[in-house]
């Protein structure tokens, strides 16, 4: 089975996936021409970055969820809750500002324990126990919050999501420390896929050519870098960036090369054939829901520090933007299906969508139909092709 | 008008890349059971496809002339229009309506203003369940009814649409010796009121008894079409059609090489799980021995899966109560993951449902049970994955274009062979095999069998459950029988026939102390 695959195979391969890869480039292009280049300016790009991250933090911990073929409809309110109990602490009790992180992920993980017990071993389904949750931490933030907003964070707490490394080794026009962290992690990129060329080598599995293999990383380095460049020389680079990023290569690394991964995917796949391959359904079931909750901890901890502030409807909505982007990255409704990967990219989609149609200065009121009609068209386009798939046999 | 009621000529239908179909003539006789045999895959359920308008006229090629007519369907219902109903191996009926609902739903008998006259539904209801023998309230629940009672209700509610031929897909798989027999005679009596049967069957001795003729489908090709009432008609004769060659033994040879005890189960008692009081498994003992096959015998509901899957880590039932000994060493199983580290491993009657994840490929379906085997400290080794994987797909005959392939798209004789490769990569000590045939082709049987004789030649220890007692027969060293969830007998195959096997398999309590 040795032998070199082609491009055409590399593409064909997974057709949903670079499909949505695809799409996500016309979507950019289209948005780029729209707004005379607006988009693709540094300023921009940056600000894309810090108005979705939570968004796509969510969003990671949601695809797990839809994998093993649940939902949670919970973690907008639990980001208003994980942030209004930060902003007890912070602003009110007068913390430190770790204090008030630390707070908001063990509040975070805590309601996932919670919500978990109930789908995992009491065995209600997931939709019944987040809406439920939905409410319960609707209400528990109107009560931290006594019904009233608090505000402002001290400055330290801002910076985790408002602030950049910027200008800690200097540069010219641009922060060359924005560049070398991102040179850096090009350079690992690079030396990963490597070293997983060279093991798929030894196990005489089928690799791209050689010079496709190095064109792939530049292609990749070269638009890794070119981002940078923008970054760079607009504020540097953005804390958020740096969170969520580590935590796409955590997670990605979780969902596709551990064995808890490989539950996951067997769960949502064939929850019976799973539990006769002895897989612990029930803990498993605990794990994604409580590592849900921890991620919304994550994201209220981010979002209420860029809104400087904790208030009572904060958070709304956001469980829809997530699950959104779980589907329009591929994800199956029935379980089994989807990417870490993709649901970055399905949030990317939206987040591109709605900035762009904000320069443009459309309607909030279009840019939800625009958002609604994407996300249909999106699954659409996903049971078109599986009808396709499995016609041709 | 000649007496052919159907006559398909040269249907050639392919899909992107495969010819399903070549020139394929089929001509029924009004009034006559017409048996429709082939592997699975030759093409017998895509020609069922085309003849009933799922396949619409123009995406196939050649004619189909039906009750004197050319008959060009665009869909399901132009074909139903003229009395062709189509009867699916996956019943299509609704568990929580009632029989009389299921029997009218979408011909639904309407009344002034056009509501549902529903003393007119129940009452040709019950006409209806009469003209196929079953007597059974039509308001009852479908779900509550066996499935066996199901398929009665199927034709029942074909016979509501007028029909003329009768399209019946494996109509027998998942029914007992007593409801296929009582659905044979059922066809047999519907020949005599003038209505044509086509029957797919794998079960060549229903069509030896029933068929008046069988057409053999072979690689999307008709092969022959034999009239049954010749003395050369018979069961290996449709074989050797369907193969293509002779198969001259149907269970490979061996020479048994019985070793240490490795399982012994004593006084097994599973109560059922929802129903309080009814005991299901009565105190069974069996045990296994390294390099043996042991069978267990028994009618549908006798407690066989129950008793396989509740010795495997609980999956099955409750209060369950006895011991299990391995190698001599009681051991507590208390959840599937300590029983495939205990090395027992068990392999489901129904490997869509409860086997496979059929959205994924053939890799993470072989690997899916022996996970801890493939990687270290919770990190999966990939590559590894791929290379064992080819092994089996190797060793097992599994035919795939590669390891990437999705399961849900292979036949049921490759489905299965993934199946028996993810137990055996979990070097289980054990194979329980949950009806390891069902379904599946002849050759495909023949690489099952031969699997399971390289796993006792290995010193495994295996035990089939089966329904097909010929089976059973042709495999296994010892076999027990399970009649009302208590095992009635343990015998030799040496010693063993059909008769007496199904002698044990019927015995009730009463005649024990007799």
């Amino acid at each position: 089975m040795t032998g070199i695959a082609s491009i055409r195979e590399l593409m064909t391969r997974n057709m949903r996936q670079s499909g949505i890869y695809i799409a996500f480039v016309l979507i950019i292009a289209l948005f780029a021409i729209l707004t005379d280049g607006l988009l693709l300016s540094p300023g921009n790009i940056s600000n894309i970055v810090l108005q979705y991250s939570y968004i796509l933090i969510l969003a990671i911990g949601m695809v797990i969820v839809i994998i093993a073929g649940h939902i949670d409809l919970s973690v907008g309110s639990v980001v208003a809750f994980t942030g209004a109990v930060a902003a007890t602490l912070v602003i009110k009790d007068g913390q430190p500002w770790w204090v008030g992180v630390v707070a908001a992920l063990v509040v975070g993980l805590l309601v996932g324990a919670w919500q978990g017990f109930w789908v995992a071993f009491v065995g209600i389904p997931a939709f019944i126990v987040t809406l439920a949750g939905m409410l319960l931490f609707r209400g528990a933030t109107l009560l931290v919050l006594d019904n009233i907003s608090l505000s402002p964070f001290p400055r330290e707490y801002g910076q985790i999501a408002s602030g950049f490394q910027n200008g800690l080794i200097g540069g010219q026009g641009f922060d060359a420390f924005t560049l070398v962290v991102f040179g850096i992690a090009v350079a690992g990129y690079a030396f990963s896929q490597w070293r997983s060329r060279q093991a798929k080598l030894r196990y005489q599995q089928v690799v791209e050519a050689f010079p496709l293999f190095v064109l792939k990383i530049a292609l990749t380095g070269a638009v890794v870098m070119w981002f940078a460049y923008q970054l760079a020389t607009s504020r540097g680079l953005p804390n958020v960036l740096i969170i969520l990023a580590v935590l796409i290569i955590v997670y990605g690394l979780v969902t596709n090369r551990t064995v808890f991964g490989r539950h996951v995917y067997a769960i949502g796949g064939n929850l019976s054939a799973a539990q006769l391959s002895g897989v612990k359904v029930k803990w498993v079931n605990f794990w994604i829901m409580t590592n849900m909750g921890f991620l919304a901890g994550v994201a209220g901890a981010v979002y209420s520090s860029r809104s400087n502030g904790a208030q009572p409807a904060a958070g709304n909505m956001f469980e829809l933007d997530a699950i959104a982007a779980c589907f329009i990255g591929g994800a199956a409704v029935t379980g089994g299906v989807g990417r870490v990967s993709g649901a970055m990219v399905g949030g990317l989609i939206m987040g591109v969508m709605s900035n762009g149609m904000q320069l443009m200065g459309i309607d909030q009121s279009v840019q939800q139909v625009v958002k609604g009609l994407v996300l249909l068209l999106a699954v659409a386009f996903d049971v078109y092709n599986k009808r396709r798939a499995s016609g041709s046999r | 008008m000649s007496n052919t009621i159907l006559e398909m000529r040269s249907i050639t239908k392919t899909f992107p890349g495969v010819k399903a179909l070549q020139d394929v003539n089929l001509s029924v006789e009004r009034g006559e059971i017409h048996a429709i045999c082939g592997e699975n895959g030759a093409g017998k359920s895509t020609l069922m496809k085309v003849l009933s308008g799922v396949y619409p006229h123009g995406t196939y090629d050649g004619q189909i002339g039906f009750d004197g007519t050319l008959a060009e369907f665009s869909s399901i219902n132009d074909s139903e229009a003229v009395g062709i109903v189509i009867i699916h191996q996956e019943l299509a009926l609704v568990p929580y309506l009632s029989v009389a609902e299921n029997i009218f739903l979408g011909n639904e008998q309407r009344g002034r203003g056009g509501l549902i006259d529903w003393n007119h539904t129940n009452s040709e209801a019950a006409k209806l369940l009469a003209r196929v023998g079953l007597d059974e309230n039509p308001t009852t629940p479908v779900g509550q009814l066996g499935v066996g009672k199901q398929q009665l209700i199927e034709i029942a509610k074909a016979l509501s649409k007028e029909v003329k031929l009768l399209i019946l897909d494996e109509p027998t798989a998942a029914l007992n010796d007593t409801d296929s027999e009582h659905l044979l005679d059922l066809l047999r009596h519907l020949k005599g009121q003038g209505i044509t049967s086509i029957m797919i069957s794998h079960k060549l001795n229903e069509i030896e008894k029933i068929a008046d003729r069988t057409t053999i489908i072979r690689d999307g090709r008709t092969i022959e079409t034999l009239d049954m009432s010749e003395p050369t008609s018979t069961q290996d004769r449709i074989i050797k059609g369907m193969v293509g060659r002779d198969l001259e033994h149907r269970y490979p040879e061996r020479t048994p090489n019985i070793g240490e005890e490795v399982l012994r189960v004593e006084n097994w008692t599973v109560n059922h799980p929802t129903q309080l009081g009814r005991v299901v498994v009565d105190g069974a003992s069996f045990d296994v021995r390294a390099g043996e096959v042991v069978g267990i015998a028994g009618l549908m509901g006798a407690g066989r899966t129950e008793l396989a899957m509740s010795i495997f880590g609980r999956s099955y039932g409750r209060d369950i109560t006895g011991r299990v000994y391995k190698r001599g060493q009681e051991i507590k199983i208390r959840s599937v993951s300590e029983a495939i580290d205990h090395g027992i491993a068990y392999a489901t009657e129904d490997r869509k449902k409860y086997g496979l994840n059929l959205i994924e490929d053939i890799k993470r379906n072989i690997s899916a049970a022996g996970l801890p085997k493939l990687s270290s400290r919770g990190w999966v080794n990939g590559n590894e994955e791929i290379k064992v994987a080819e092994e089996y797909r190797a060793s097992m005959n599994i035919k795939a274009p590669s390891v990437l392939s999705v399961v849900g798209k292979l036949s049921g004789g490759n489905q299965q062979k993934v199946v028996l490769s993810k137990w055996i990569y979990t070097d289980a000590d054990v194979l329980i095999l949950d009806e390891p045939t069902r379904g599946i082709d002849v050759g495909a049987k023949y690489e099952i069998y031969t699997i399971i004789n390289r796993l006792v030649a290995a010193g495994k220890a295996v035990v089939v459950i089966s329904s097909e007692l010929p089976e059973l027969l042709g495999i296994c060293d010892r076999i027990y029988t399970l009649a009302f969830g208590r095992i009635t007998g343990q015998v030799p195959v040496a010693e063993a026939s059909q008769e007496r096997l199904m002698a044990l398999m019927t015995q009730e309590k009463e005649q024990e102390q007799a």
